[in-house]
């Protein structure tokens, strides 16, 4: 048997104004219409997300919002094909008639394929029963029970703290909470409910030379995080330090030389480096890009099932797993939306590919056993997909600090932050840039350059590290706005890493780049 | 909890009666969609929704200024109204001054079908569409090709009333359907806007995606490097569209755009290109139609919850080749001291003489030798200072050569500007609508033409295919 993610009390109960919903005499309506429409297998999701946002502008309140998305979905497969089909009236009635939208859309879906040909049938594959699980994430402090005044009060204190020093000019703070409660039914008989906190906070001040017109930016680089409000009166990250710190680095960079294009040793910051991993192991390890099934939109990936087991993807320092178990990890849960247990397994061990992240109908179609429970909505109007779980670089046990992967560099980078992304439809060639960079001349920091992005193809990029920082250097970053699937849909993701020294790695000056 | 029999603009009357705040704003959005999705030639994740959204901004006056309150709820029938009222009022109350507070718009005339029922799409929309499809994917079955796509169609009926008397409707039909095909190392994309899949051919886009994969036969490796390039209207879009999210007056005029004049103010006026090129949009753009007025759900950035209802007139952002308008609130307008500039949900390149400007396949036939891309993709912004843009070309590059396309180069990343971009514009096509590749999730009404561009700069190969 898998572990059970509830085995263990939550810190909090389930809100009860989720748990007033009709949540199971509204999965009973959907499920029983299913069964007698004659459908192998249907699964019931009411969820209520609620989102609230608050952006401010030098110190002044410029917006904010407070919305809850609410509502239900009915999943089936009837004929080896998916039908989905998602309403919003909290009646039995409703959920029984959606149940039939959804086994008139696999009908239509069965028929076409049938049409062209055939196509692969979806099975699904095997899944304990969950019976009325419940499981609620890490945090203290909700934030929806922190006075609103409370949070725009902090922000602008923050804000005008940034805006007295020298050299600044304009500031922006933004704040997004969500709280995510799921309940889950399905026609194998598992029931869970659950809940989750997350929260993101953002800093960015501004320094505007009105003379010439040049201007600089930098930004707080403390992580989304799966916590409560707790998070914002320093409980897993030192905001009075960085914010102390941003007047001084900003006033640096105004003042710092343009990096000159070529190749450098790279020390790369867990601040920065969450975000390649996100883009060039996190994506290329979805099964159902591997498959083609995101080729139209997200993409496929280079990482082919043909070579799992035996693709060098990396030096042999390159120990990545995926995790949903992970505290306070943005993609974090006790189950997924399939009714499957979470759990952490090896994506990459000594630098060869071995796992991938599935969900069940991956995990039947290439016989991998159970699904390692990754399959995601963003809401409850959206069909489950295959979403990323937290994928990390590990450690290395005994590993340097970050000022010890500067040793023995004689002309590199420091890389502090993540800012822009990119990187192609099979996950090869990527473009990112940071907060800040620092040169490193003979093992030592030199002071920071500016206009720099590092370019690469992810199996030379990982295939160059030559040294992983040890556990103190550890950070879990992550993201609130992972884009997949069409219709589109967002999700939040955490990625666990150390500093790391990666050797001879294109850099570029964004300046040249862009003609100047 | 029922939202059954709850009409969309009683909810608006009856949250309008319950409010005992200083002002108050209501918007109904009612949302049905429908999607198939397919990947090897078989339908995948499909389906249908229906939702509902309720949107109070309620406004309290206070000796600072006036504080605003935004509460959202989906599923509100008539009986949630009383709770989301009150919270809007308790949010405005607890949040302080808004910066953008602006005295709420008053209304003349109600939208005349402002008590009418919401306009619905369903899976019927496909009834035409999916056939075809279904003998797309036997086509492309027995070539020896796997066909790829999406197809989605979205209808969201806005009501919205104040309680200073707007009473305003606007429908807005959003569809999409876009084809990739993979046939022995070899990808193509094609794509449309729709406002209803009636005008949707599917033979006709699986013969356009037949011809770039018989382009693709032959392979060309291509180092990086800059090069005259022939940029379809959809990759265009999506330059043009990046352009226009980042003409915010409020940010040209402090400084922090690359529309920011050294010295202070901004570019309104300077020539960006020595081309008679019109950027423009226009609510009532035909085929384009969206919004004529404003729908704001939350302030940020170039959107106030304050001007919610304020007429959207046809703007010019570049005209005849000048910069000409960069987007404002009333708020950030007043501000500024530029004028009051809402960006409507459409965007239109063309330059003065449609009738004489070519099509693609007649720029190709007058190109020596250039690149030929399809679409453009996971387009970030790289310096705001200079519009640096960087992205990949995907499904498809093409080199042409005397007039002929003559096979399939590598992909490529590319780092350019697109206000550097429209100064190196060297010949443009005739405008059409188009489907932007990267943005059509949140922006699909554009048209643009096909230009001839001057050393593109395609800054490394991607070894993507």
């Amino acid at each position: 048997m898998p572990p059970t993610p509830s085995s263990a009390p939550p810190a909090h109960p389930v809100d009860p104004l989720f748990l007033a919903l009709p949540t199971h005499r509204l999965a009973d309506a959907a499920l029983d219409r299913a069964r007698r429409l004659g459908v192998s297998h249907a699964d019931f999701r009411l969820e209520r997300v609620r989102s609230a946002s608050w952006r401010l502008r030098d110190a002044k309140l410029a917006g904010s919002a407070d919305s809850v998305q609410l509502g239900f979905a009915v999943r089936v497969l009837l004929d080896g094909a998916w039908g989905f089909a998602a309403g919003v009236e909290l009646t039995e009635q409703a959920a029984a008639e959606v149940a039939e939208q959804a086994v008139a859309v696999a009908r239509l879906s069965a028929r076409i394929s049938a049409a062209a040909g055939g196509g692969d049938r979806v099975e699904l594959a095997a899944e304990p029963v969950h019976r009325d699980a419940v499981w609620v994430s890490s945090y203290r402090i909700n934030p929806f029970e922190v006075p609103d005044a409370e949070k725009t009060a902090l922000l602008a204190d923050w804000s005008a703290a940034l805006l007295a020093a020298d050299g600044v000019s304009h500031v922006t703070a933004t704040l997004l909470t969500v709280q995510e409660n799921k309940f889950y039914a399905d026609t194998a008989g598992t029931v869970t409910t659950q809940q989750r906190i997350r929260l993101n906070p953002e800093l960015e001040a501004l320094s505007v030379d009105e003379r010439t017109g040049a201007f600089e930016s930098m930004r707080t680089v403390a992580p989304p995080a799966g916590r409560g409000w707790e998070y914002l009166l320093g409980e897993g990250w030192d905001w009075a330090d960085e914010l102390g710190r941003i007047p001084g680095y900003l006033a640096e960079k105004v003042k710092a030389p343009s990096v000159e294009p070529g190749r450098y040793d790279l020390v790369i910051d867990p601040t920065n480096l969450w975000l390649t991993i996100h883009e060039s192991i996190g994506h290329a390890t979805e099964l159902d890009r591997a498959l083609g099934y995101e080729a139209a939109y997200a993409g496929t990936s280079f990482a082919t099932f043909d070579q799992l087991g035996t693709l060098k993807y990396g030096s042999e320092l390159m120990h990545v797993t995926g995790d949903r178990t992970a505290e306070h990890g943005l993609a974090t849960i006790g189950y997924d939306d399939e009714g499957v247990a979470t759990q952490s397994w090896d994506l990459i061990r000594d630098g060869i590919l071995t796992g991938y992240q599935l969900d069940r109908g991956m995990a039947h179609l290439k016989d991998l056993g159970r699904s390692n429970g990754c399959a995601f909505a963003d809401s409850p109007a959206h069909v489950p997909v295959q979403r990323m779980a937290n994928v990390s670089l590990q450690p290395t046990i005994d590993g340097p600090d970050t000022e010890g992967l500067f040793e023995g560099v004689e002309n590199g980078l420091y890389i502090v932050g993540d800012r822009s992304w990119s990187i192609d439809m099979q996950r090869y060639n990527f473009q990112f840039t940071g907060q800040r960079a620092y040169a490193i001349k003979n093992g030592q920091l030199a002071g920071q350059v500016k206009d720099f992005a590092y370019q690469a193809t992810t199996t030379d990029f990982w295939g160059s590290m030559t040294a992983v920082g040890g556990p103190q250097t550890y950070l879990l970053g992550g993201a609130f706005n992972c884009g997949k699937a069409q219709p589109g849909q967002v999700a939040a993701v955490s990625h666990g890493c150390p500093s790391a020294l990666f050797q001879q790695v294109n850099v570029l000056n964004t300046q040249q780049e862009a003609g100047h | 909890m029922t939202t059954r029999n709850n009409a969309p603009h009683e909810l608006v009357e009856r949250a309008l009666e319950l409010s005992r705040a200083d002002g108050c704003m209501v918007l109904v959005d009612e949302e049905t969609t429908a999607n198939l999705r397919w990947a090897g030639n078989a339908l995948t994740t499909n389906g249908v929704t229906r939702g509902r959204r309720v949107t109070v901004i309620a406004t309290v006056d206070g000796t600072e200024g006036t504080a605003s309150g935004v509460v959202a709820r989906e599923a509100v029938g008539a009986a949630d109204l009383e709770e989301l009222v009150r919270a809007a009022e308790a949010t405005a109350r607890d949040a302080g001054p808004a910066e953008d507070a602006q005295p709420l718009l008053s209304g003349e005339a109600a939208s005349p079908d402002f008590t009418a029922p919401p306009a619905e799409t369903s899976i019927a929309v496909f009834d035409a569409f999916a056939p075809e499809l279904g003998a797309a994917f036997a086509r492309a079955r027995s070539l020896g090709q796997a066909l790829y796509g999406f197809a989605r169609h979205e209808l969201t009926s806005t009501y919205l009333g104040s309680s200073t008397g707007l009473r305003l409707r606007h429908d807005q039909p959003t569809g999409t359907v876009e084809f990739n095909a993979k046939s022995s190392g070899t990808s193509a994309w094609v794509g449309e806007a729709t406002r209803d899949f009636s005008g949707i051919d599917v033979a006709a886009l699986q013969s356009q995606l037949d011809e770039r994969l018989a382009w693709g036969k032959r392979k060309i490796d291509l180092p990086a490097g800059r090069y005259e390039t022939l940029l379809p209207p959809s990759a265009l879009a999506d330059l043009m569209i990046y352009l226009a999210w980042s003409a915010s007056g409020r940010d040209a005029v402090e400084g922090r755009t690359v529309f920011s004049r050294p010295g202070g103010g901004t570019k309104l006026g300077e020539r960006l290109t020595g081309l008679p090129l019109t950027l423009r949009s226009d609510p009532a753009a035909p085929g384009l139609e969206c919004a004529p007025f404003v729908i704001a759900h939350s302030s940020g950035g170039d959107q106030s919850v304050f001007d919610n209802g304020l007429p959207i007139a046809p703007t010019d952002w570049i005209r005849e080749g000048v910069l000409n308008d960069l987007t404002t609130t009333r708020h950030s307008a007043a501000l500024t001291g530029l004028p009051v500039r809402p960006f409507a949900d459409n965007l239109v390149l063309e330059s003065a003489d449609q009738a004489a400007a070519p099509s693609l396949a007649e720029l190709v036939a007058s190109t020596e030798r250039a690149l030929l891309l399809t679409c453009i993709w996971y387009i970030r912004e790289v310096d705001p200072a200079t519009l640096l843009l960087t992205g990949l070309t995907r499904d498809g590059v093409y080199l042409v050569e005397n007039g002929q396309v003559v096979g399939e180069v590598n992909n490529f990343r590319f780092n350019e500007s697109p206000v550097d971009l429209l100064s190196r514009i060297t010949e443009v096509g005739r405008t059409e609508q188009t489907l932007p590749r990267e943005w059509s999730d949140y922006f699909s009404r554009a048209a643009m033409p096909a230009v001839r561009v001057s050393d593109f700069n395609m800054s490394s190969v991607s070894q993507a295919s």
